[in-house]
């Protein structure tokens, strides 16, 4: 008899990896919670509506149906959204900082063929009330703890702000659909096209195309936040001051040389506003995880107040340990 | 990605993933202008893996030039923008237009007809045979004609000729294939070219090499 299949992008886990990543996941939560951020769990199922007012249209979940009464429910594809919904229902008077951890399963589409996984472990914590750089710098420090803990020293934090190019576009008066195709290429990192695309706005010089380019491609150490400068502009000035802000934040928690500068760094989810970051693992071909700032979402949820967090991928962290292990044992 | 893609040797040089294929002589005449050596490239080796003086080359098949760098199995790759346009999904950075290898991704139908119209007209909708299917499917979409695209694998020109579809999307460099087998070109879709990509993580942590590593390349590109 033929053996059942399983969808596209769905696996069972056996019994050797399940255990690394509850290793891992306890280690992490445990981590956490000596940090002050105490686990809560949220349902796998909520109203769509839920999700489109936090991340907007694009980021709907993508797996929708209805219960009984017509409701349109979905399976969340992001676990930050229904975190700032309860901390707005149910700490909505509290004033002092909200801190708190999960991990669970979130649900993207695939495209077939990849390798793409439906369902998703993500484990990450969320900063509410305690606004930038102060804020930001405690994240990063638990974020570099974090991979630390799980045996990832390479491991390096790309930061970057999200606001930097929408501000400078309308700086430069970029606006409608032509704004729309370069934030679509600078999320893709598509130089050539972005050049393309600069080129066809009329309402920009040489001098501005050359910048917007530029500034995409920049990436380092502090130093760079000096050539940024160097291009001009208050966008400019203003994200360069922000990031060094939180540099020098994170100079007295020793782990600014774990943190790369990225100017060209965008997050595909709607709700970023000013400091994001990414997670990257010399021995992983991918980001291993990811966050930044979300100062306006508490807000549409009726309580709003400063807010940041991150979230790692447990399966890549896994996949990351074991390659480090591997890598360790050769060097 | 979720499939266990681990950098090859995430501190020793840099990879570079050449296409063999139409864009493999441009290749190496970029490196030899780059002042790499390419002797062992060029020979008839049916090796996969080159050692240059500070560069590994691996040589893949140019559809499959995305997926080494994606993973990051190579750091940084040299593909057609037709390759990357069908494979618009795969996250690698497009960093430089190269310049060489350049052809258009066209729609074409037998020479002097009205084969598509008249599918049009009469049944609907166009057949389209393509390697491109997703190129293809875009552009009809872009251009509010229907179609039903064929994927073939190989001599996508035949397929009008002998009545598979009543025409093809496919790339059109000087034109004389489809002249030979009695096509020509009705759209134009896209200009392609070659384009050096890179691996997003090794983008970011091997900043400085990547830089200096495009930086050479881009100004050896003929």
């Amino acid at each position: 008899m033929a053996t059942q299949p399983l969808p596209t992008g769905t696996r069972d886990v056996l019994a050797d990896e399940m255990r690394e990543m509850r290793a891992i996941e306890s280690l992490l939560l445990s981590l956490f919670a000596e940090r002050g951020y105490q686990e809560v769990a949220t349902p796998t199922i909520e109203y769509q509506d839920s999700f489109a007012r936090g991340a907007g249209p694009e980021g709907a979940a993508t797996y929708r149906f209805l219960d009984e009464s017509g409701s349109v429910l979905a399976l969340r594809n992001d676990m930050t959204v229904p975190i700032a919904r309860l901390v707005a229902r149910r700490f909505a008077d509290r004033s002092g900082p909200v801190r708190l951890a999960y991990s669970g399963s979130i649900f993207r589409r695939v495209r077939p063929q990849r390798g793409q996984l439906r369902e998703l472990r993500q484990i990450g914590v969320e900063l509410i009330g305690v606004g930038a750089p102060g804020g930001t710098a405690e994240l990063i420090e638990l974020l570099v703890a974090a991979l630390d803990a799980v045996g990832l020293d390479r491991a390096v934090v790309g930061l970057g702000d999200a606001d930097l190019f929408p501000q400078l576009l309308a700086e430069l008066g970029v606006e409608g659909a032509g704004r729309r195709r370069i934030l679509d290429c600078l999320a893709n990192h598509d130089l050539v096209a972005i050049e393309a695309e600069a080129g066809d706005l009329a309402e920009l010089g040489e001098a501005e195309r050359s910048t917007i380019v530029a500034l995409s491609d920049l990436r380092g150490g502090p130093e760079v936040l000096e050539r940024a400068r160097a291009l001009g502009g208050p966008a400019i000035e203003r994200a360069s001051t922000a990031l060094a802000g939180t540099l020098d934040a994170l100079a007295a928690g020793g782990v600014a040389d774990r943190v790369r500068v990225d100017l060209g760094l965008l997050r595909d989810l709607g709700y970023y506003t000013g400091a994001i970051v990414e997670v990257y693992d010399p021995a992983v071909g991918e980001a291993i995880g990811g966050g930044g700032r979300y100062d306006d979402l508490l807000g549409r949820f009726g309580s709003p107040r400063p807010a940041a967090g991150f979230a790692l991928n447990l399966e890549r962290l896994h996949i990351a340990q074991a390659a480090e292990q591997e890598a360790g044992e050769g060097r | 990605m979720m499939t266990r893609a681990l950098r090859r040797d995430p501190s020793g040089a840099l990879t570079l993933a050449l296409p063999r294929g139409a864009l493999f002589e441009g290749c190496l005449t970029m490196l030899d202008r780059a002042g790499f050596d390419t002797t062992d490239l060029r020979g008839g080796s049916r090796a996969l893996v080159f050692e240059l003086d500070g560069l590994t080359i691996v040589t893949v098949r140019p559809s499959d030039v995305p997926t080494y760098v994606e993973s990051g199995a190579a750091d940084l790759g040299v593909t057609g923008k037709d390759v990357l346009a069908e494979q618009d999904d795969r996250k690698v950075y497009e960093l430089v237009d190269l310049g060489f290898g350049r052809c258009r991704m066209a729609l074409a139908a037998r020479a002097g007809g009205t084969d598509l119209e008249r599918a049009e007209r009469r049944f609907g909708l166009m057949r389209i045979a393509t390697k491109y299917p997703r190129t293809a499917d875009a552009y009809f979409e872009r251009v509010g004609r229907q179609a039903e695209v064929i994927e073939v694998k190989g001599s996508v020109e035949l397929a009008p000729v002998v009545g598979l579809a009543d025409g093809i999307v496919d790339l059109v460099d000087s034109g004389r294939t489809l002249a030979e087998n009695g096509l020509e070109v009705v759209d134009e879709i896209a200009a392609s070219s070659a384009r050096l990509i890179a691996n997003r993580v090794a983008h970011k942590l091997r900043a400085d090499e990547v830089d200096a590593m495009v930086d050479r390349l881009r100004e050896a590109a003929p």
